[in-house]
């Protein structure tokens, strides 16, 4: 557990930023010059606030009024970086062993089989660095860290340098990191994609401060956050479990809390935890359930907020079960269907509108 | 057959002896040095680094005055040492390797300055997260990754050493067998009527030992640089 408040003066820049991290994956989201790396340089020891107090699991690192500020090596964080950062001059094995060998053998909690098990990188323990694939340095990276048993992993962008394919291939490890393990995670992003697929919390960072935090699913559905989620990536953002599949006509059912939505066949076994992105620009809203319509969902929901998105559009939060969705619609629709809040309508969502990489797993559990 | 002759094998001998320890004993400071110029900000930084470097501007018998003035019996710091330890160090071998060392320190300094630059600070960070403190990230990460630079600078020493002349004349004069090294003995022949076979014979030596010195310096840096790569 995280727990930190620091401030800092950077030029004209002022940092200053309140959070708490617990388990599962922390999200610090911001567009770049938010302060975001920053924050995680100052956890792990390498700037200093000017004033402030940084705490994990309890341990005191930095604590301006006492005077406390551990040196980086006495924290005990991972740290992966943007760039990988191996020491070219050792093999992938004496990398992994780096801090792992300067670690009590008490305090050894991570195994060194199962780190290599899990990152697949056991048949890469005698090469050098420089014979790696991008995404295998980072996976490198990633192990090294790890076996240094951190408190807290520290991830800054791991992905920002690789390209899509690589991104791919290494999202699904870091996904079973924090599962695997057990270690809270701190993910440094400004891709939505990533943060979508790994995040259980979400911190927005806005201009060197805490815009919001709290869980990813209930941040993603408030239309007053859209300026910090993103203009293009809109939208709710719900929780769901793969209820079937229909192979004839190539699509999938996802159980949610609020009912069934039907999207393009999903690449998950059933029973599988997933995260649907509807973005808001696809829901559209009838008074009355239309009949004989294409539209595959139709969710009986209630409105429960209107607000003007700009002079033209307006934002729609619906609630449909447990779950919040978000339209945007047109000012003028809004106006001819006289849409306040407690109105029951209905939510009109195309299957196709769901895209593949609108559903992203979450595991097992 | 080239045979060297006893006065030959001694020159020789004597410069090897005189510039291995010259690169030795300065090597430790050459190090310091280097980091602090280039990973420390401090008052008078420009000064000091003028002063590592007055060496290479310097004609070498400024410096060798210079250290006579300093080190010689009745010295500011010689007298001292003699009185207190009893340590002789003008017109010994050590003296000459001093010299030696005082001459070739600017180059050291330098290659190993440009190679500490070259040190990714990154890398140190992440050794610091992964639990080194300063020092030994500097043994375990700094120092393999500057270890070309630093070949380099105590190859070059080491040549600077070997060709050393005028600071070491001064300072130490031409003592057979304790100080007259290579170039000295050289100097010598050349000096005296009929010494021109004996004289060409010392510069093939001084030759062959410069060309083996850069063809080793060679090697050893491909060695360390393919296993930086591998």
């Amino acid at each position: 557990m995280l727990n930190l408040s620091v401030r800092r003066r950077q030029g004209d820049f002022l940092l200053d930023v309140d959070l708490a991290a617990g388990s599962g994956v922390t999200a610090l989201y911001g567009r770049s010059g938010s302060g975001k790396t920053s924050v995680i340089n100052m956890v792990a020891g390498l700037s200093r606030p000017d004033s402030g107090r940084i705490e994990v699991d309890g341990k005191v690192l930095f604590a301006s009024d006492s005077g406390i500020d551990l040196a980086p090596e006495r924290r005990r964080l991972g740290y992966v970086f943007q760039e990988h950062r191996l020491f070219p001059h050792l093999s992938v094995r004496g990398n992994l062993v780096f801090g792992r060998n300067r670690l009590p053998a008490g305090l050894r909690a991570v195994d060194f089989d199962q780190v290599v098990a899990v990152l697949g990188i056991g048949s890469l323990l005698d090469r050098h660095p420089a014979n790696l694939s991008g995404g295998e340095k980072q996976r490198v990276a990633i192990g090294r860290a790890l076996l240094a048993s951190p408190r807290i992993l520290l991830m800054d962008e791991p992905l920002a340098a690789l390209d899509s394919a690589r991104k791919a291939e290494l999202l699904p490890f870091i996904a079973t990191l924090a599962r695997e393990f057990a270690i809270p995670i701190l993910y440094v992003s400004h891709a939505m994609d990533e943060v979508l697929r790994l995040a259980d919390t979400l911190v927005l960072m806005n201009d060197g401060r805490v815009a919001a935090a709290g869980p990813l699913e209930q941040l993603m559905a408030d239309p007053a956050l859209r300026p910090l989620t993103g203009r293009y990536e809109a939208g709710a953002v719900v929780t769901a479990i793969v209820a079937n599949h229909d192979a004839a006509y190539g699509v999938s059912r996802l159980s949610f809390d609020g009912g069934t939505l039907l999207v393009g066949k999903a690449d998950l076994p059933v029973g599988a935890k997933v995260r649907v992105r509807i973005h808001a620009r696809d829901i559209a809203i009838a008074i009355e359930p239309p009949e004989r319509v294409s539209i595959r969902n139709v969710l009986p929901v209630v409105v429960t907020a209107v607000t003007p998105a700009d002079p033209f559009l307006v934002d729609v939060v619906l609630s449909c079960g447990g779950t919040t969705l978000w339209g945007q619609i047109t000012a003028l629709a809004q106006a001819q269907l006289g849409l306040v809040p407690g109105m029951r309508v209905h939510a009109l969502i195309k299957a196709l509108t769901i895209a593949r990489g609108d559903v992203t797993g979450r595991g097992p559990d | 057959m080239f045979t060297m002759t006893p006065l030959e094998i001694e020159a020789l001998s004597l410069s090897l002896l005189v510039s291995g320890w010259a690169v030795a004993g300065s090597l430790p400071l050459g190090l310091a040095c280097a980091w602090l110029l280039a990973r420390r900000d401090f008052p008078g930084k420009a000064l000091v680094d003028g002063v590592i470097h007055l060496p290479l501007v310097l004609p070498p018998v400024v410096v060798g005055y210079a250290l006579l003035v300093l080190l010689g019996r009745r010295g500011v710091v010689g007298a001292w040492l003699f009185d207190w330890f009893g340590i002789t160090i003008a017109f010994t071998w050590k003296g000459a390797a001093i010299a030696s060392a005082v001459i070739a320190f600017p180059l050291m300094v330098r290659a190993i300055r440009l190679s500490l630059e070259s040190v990714d600070r990154g890398l140190e960070q992440a050794a610091r997260t992964l639990g080194c403190g300063p020092v030994r990230t500097f043994f375990s990460v700094t120092l393999p990754l500057m270890l070309p630079g630093v070949l380099t600078g105590v190859i070059l020493a080491f040549a600077r050493s070997l060709s050393e002349f005028g600071a070491t004349i001064t300072f130490v004069s031409n003592i057979p067998g304790e100080t007259r090294t290579l170039p000295i003995a050289l100097y010598a022949l050349t000096q005296s009527p009929g010494g021109d076979a004996a004289a060409l014979r010392l510069c093939i030596i001084s030759v062959g030992v410069a060309f083996t010195a850069l063809l080793a310096s060679d090697l050893l840096a491909r060695r360390v640089q393919a296993r930086l790569k591998a």
